[in-house]
């Protein structure tokens, strides 16, 4: 502290107390942590809403990727900072489920949510929001320049021609990259699933960290097809990118957004006001912006370029299975995909 | 020390006897080093201690032994990343080292003009973080890339894009080491050297590079490091080129395998702590310059090398330049590289990941503070550290663990911090969540380089100064405030604008440690760039930017009249 001079130090000391007085103002209000892996486009809306019918409670977003959320919580486990889990796929609060970090609640209104998009428990630890699926974003006028066919169907990608022309999100980090990769698996079955993923390796350019980067980079024309999700189609195109949306004629890849209270929330009353805000009928007319599915049936959804029932081609997907063998799958493919493809020097 | 070392020829006579009895300011002074080194065990050594136990212990926490490495080394895939990491680092380091020599020489050395602009275009890199220049090098390069056809062919996205990006990067920190290095010699040697009819030559290689070896090998050993334990840059540059810090990053973000992250850090930790002991050694020979009746170097006009080292400092600048300047072009284009019109659609954060305009804030306030906080312990502690009188032992294991936190990744740090200080058994967990451990690990991560840059400007100083104050009955903080800290002003200053500037740049330690409130810039940067939103990332990479640009500029107009009289003693 030798270097301070006197102003120097007061300058401190009153920086100090005001970082204090910030803090302890920021205590007083009731506000809730949480950890959120939707879009940081779609949370602004849901904030604003929640906050407008529950005044006093104000939200605190961390946003991250599937991902990193899921590891973030997990990593806290010892001292959780959040008190709710909303947004985040269902396979990872199922995960959360797993290791008993969930606090059973039966929301307002869970009656009428869909059975198949919440923990079946009668006083359920996660309940679902939306459905998310998968996606092509294909920029047309580089495959138009480079004379590519457009991509109908899951197969076509393995076809030699796309070689170096697709991103596709790592599954070990995005959730969209994840729901794909258990949609092979359910689809095509163990082997015949990781035999799909070898030959499409041989054309994947990059795998991205986030689920949303593959169309944009599709979009900026980086790499001419972007395996992403509806949502984030929908909006790139909205956008002004030169891009079409494919939906695989297989059947998409899906998972649900789903909302879960931390058993050790503090703000255990907020956190439960917010479940039952994600019930409502408001809520979901919220969700229906952005997705086709919601968990209230009846919601229209309105995505002005996506073509296609969404409903009808989702695979038939075993969500116990997927959380259970998530450790299993991702080890597998990062031993098969991660760096291997680069050339030994 | 005391006033029989004046009157006793022989000092090693002298001291002998005093070693029973210490003065005051000897205790003042060791408390003050076990104080630091109590800090730097908080801060550096538990937290790390917290994450390494990690990496023996099952998911359970039941002690495995080295079942986490077996399994590490079982996955090909990871097993390679040592020799990637090794060899780019390697390769970043000698290019990187060997622009900085050049660009050093040229600035302390030479007559060459305009080298006060030069000066200043070398600090751009340090003003923005590690992942502007790599999404520049997208741009430029990248499939869409201006100058695409330059590369023949090959992909930036491996390790040609993480060299260019990393040398970039790591060129400012290498300079501020050389030069420093560079810039105090003792002209005595050169007209001796003349006066012995040396060759240019034979003065450079017997005089200026001994000179400056101390510095060169700083600058490796800090370079090495940080780019071994970069991941901003082969983050968004290295494609399927996977390095250990990605390998960190990807295990405990991609399949929440912390245990698996700490094997990596671990593994990471070898090379970082080999170049340590490597530098300590070497460390070991060197001597105080800057003797008392040292005079000062001033360079002569010499039109051939002064051509030369023009005509490369030039190309170097303009390459820097190029570099900020597409980041520039592309944060104001309104939609890469469909639509090119300008417009400031991507500044509008708000919208996007990262938490919007309010990191840019807390990012101020989190700079701020370390800046003040920081080079108050770091500068402190480095005279400590240096100047205490014997007390070796603690000296020392206080300097390793002053440097050890250079070889700790960031990413290493900031999930230490989580383990450490998240635990609620820890007394200190309440500062888990707020600004302060923002700071405090801050302040850790780049605690090395700070202290390093004091260390050498330390060294500089004769111990001649200390003798001769003790001698006089002076205590040890008026030396300091009346001698030590005017000379090293320079380097002070540098610590606190390096303080600022990486606590507004980095990402890697404080990206686990972030809270909703106190989201950061530069992991607006990185967040941004992972949700594909490129071009919003380069218009807050050139917002970070432009404020340590700023910054910068302001200090150097207030400090330049300053440091001018300050240093007007090195002028003959």
């Amino acid at each position: 502290m030798n270097l301070c001079t006197t102003s120097d130090l007061r300058c401190a000391v009153v920086s100090i107390a005001a970082a204090m007085f910030c803090l302890s103002t920021a205590a007083r209000a009731a506000d809730l942590t949480v950890y959120t892996a939707l879009e940081a486009d779609q949370i602004k809306p849901y904030k604003a809403a929640f906050e407008k019918a529950n005044p006093g409670i104000n939200i605190l977003w961390v946003r991250d990727s599937t991902g990193i959320i899921t590891a973030k919580l997990l990593a806290e486990k010892a001292n959780p900072k959040a008190d709710v889990v909303m947004g985040l796929a269902a396979t990872s609060l199922m995960l959360l489920q797993k290791e008993g970090m969930l606090m059973p609640y039966a929301p307002a209104g869970l009656d009428k949510v869909d059975a198949k998009m919440r923990d079946p428990a009668a006083s359920p630890q996660w309940v679902g929001m939306d459905v998310w699926a998968s996606a092509f974003c294909v920029n047309t006028v580089e495959s138009s320049k480079k004379n590519l066919p457009e991509p109908a169907s899951w197969a076509d990608l393995t076809k030699p021609v796309y070689q170096g022309q697709i991103a596709m999100p790592n599954p070990a980090s995005s959730g969209t990259g994840f729901l794909m990769v258990s949609a092979w698996l359910q689809m095509f079955g163990w082997d015949g699933g990781w035999k799909y993923m070898d030959e499409l390796h041989k054309n994947i350019a990059a795998y991205t960290h986030s689920g949303s980067k593959p169309c944009r980079q599709a979009a900026a024309g980086e790499y001419t097809i972007g395996l992403s999700f509806e949502y984030r189609a929908n909006k790139t195109k909205k956008g002004g990118a030169p891009i079409s949306i494919v939906l695989p004629k297989e059947g998409l890849g899906w998972d649900m957004e789903a909302i879960g209270i931390m058993k050790t929330a503090k703000e255990s009353e907020a956190a439960k006001k917010l479940a039952d805000w994600a019930a409502t009928p408001e809520a979901n007319k919220l969700y229906a912006e952005n997705f086709a599915i919601v968990a209230l049936p009846g919601i229209a959804s309105s995505m002005e370029f996506i073509q296609g029932d969404i409903d009808k081609m989702l695979i038939k997907n075993d969500f116990a299975w997927a959380a259970e063998n998530r450790d299993k799958i991702l080890a597998e493919w990062s031993k098969r995909y991660d760096g291997k493809s680069e050339p030994k020097n | 020390m005391a006033t029989e070392t004046l009157i006793l020829p022989d000092r090693a006579v002298a001291i002998a006897p005093l070693r029973q009895k210490l003065g005051r300011d000897d205790w003042i002074m060791r408390g003050a080093v076990v104080a630091l080194g109590l800090w730097l065990i908080v801060t550096v050594l538990l937290p790390l201690w917290a994450l390494l136990s990690k990496s023996f212990q099952a998911t359970d926490g039941s002690f495995v032994g080295l079942a986490n490495f077996q399994a590490y080394f079982a996955n090909p895939a990871l097993a390679d990343s040592i020799w990637h990491s090794v060899w780019v680092s390697l390769l970043s380091t000698v290019i990187c080292v060997l622009l900085a020599f050049v660009y050093a020489y040229g600035l302390t050395r030479t007559c060459m003009p305009g080298r006060w602009l030069f000066r200043i275009i070398a600090q751009i890199p340090i003003l923005a973080p590690s992942l502007l220049p790599a999404i520049s090098l997208v741009y430029l390069f990248g499939n869409q890339g201006l100058v695409k056809w330059m590369l023949f062919g090959a992909s930036i996205y491996g390790p040609i894009g993480i060299v260019m990006g990393e040398v970039f990067w790591t060129f400012p920190h290498a300079l501020i080491i050389i030069t420093t290095a560079l810039a105090i010699s003792d002209a005595r040697l050169y007209e001796a050297a003349e006066a012995l009819r040396a060759s240019p030559r034979r003065t450079f290689w017997t005089v200026t590079i001994p000179g400056a070896r101390y510095g060169l090998i700083s600058a490796v050993f800090v370079v090495f490091t940080l780019v071994i334990t970069d991941f901003g840059v082969p983050k968004v540059i290295g494609g399927k080129f996977n390095v250990l810090a990605t390998d960190i990053y990807k295990q405990v973000v991609g399949q929440q395998n912390f245990r698996m992250g700490a094997v990596v850090g671990l593994i990471l930790l070898l090379p970082a702590a080999l170049a340590f002991v490597v530098d300590q050694l070497m460390q070991r020979r060197q001597m105080a310059l800057l003797s008392a009746r040292a005079v000062p170097y001033d360079p002569r006009p010499d039109a051939t090398i002064d051509r030369a080292l023009l005509a490369i400092c030039s190309l170097i600048a303009f390459a820097i330049m190029v570099i900020l300047g597409v980041s520039f072009f592309a944060s104001i284009a309104t939609f890469w590289p469909y639509d090119l019109t300008p417009s400031f659609k991507n500044f509008d954060f708000d919208m996007m990941d990262g938490g919007g305009w309010r990191s840019y804030f807390n990012s101020l306030v989190m700079a701020g503070l370390t800046a003040l906080f920081g080079t108050a312990v770091i500068f402190a502690g480095a005279y400590l550290v240096e100047k205490t009188p014997r007390f070796r032992a603690i000296r020392g294991f206080v300097q390793f663990l002053a440097l050890l936190a250079l070889a700790v990744p960031g990413l290493v740090l900031g999930l230490g911090y989580i383990f450490f200080f998240n635990n609620p058994a820890n007394p200190l967990n309440f500062i888990y969540g707020t600004m302060a451990i923002l700071v405090i690990c801050t302040i850790s991560h780049f605690y090395s380089v700070s202290h390093l840059t004091a260390v050498t400007a330390l060294k500089q100083i004769d111990r001649e100064f200390e003798t001769v104050s003790a001698s006089l009955r002076v205590p040890f903080w008026r030396t300091f405030m009346r001698v030590t800290l005017p000379v090293c002003l320079p380097a002070v200053l540098d610590i606190a604008m390096y303080l600022f500037v990486n606590a507004m740049t980095t990402v890697s330690a404080v990206v686990f440690i972030y809270a909703p409130h106190t989201t950061l810039a530069a992991i607006a940067v990185l967040n941004m760039d992972d949700a594909g939103d490129v071009a919003p990332a380069a218009a807050m990479a050139m917002v970070v930017f432009a404020t340590a640009a700023v910054t910068r500029a302001i200090y150097m107009l207030l400090t330049q009249g300053y440091l001018a009289r300050a240093q007007m003693w090195r002028k003959r």
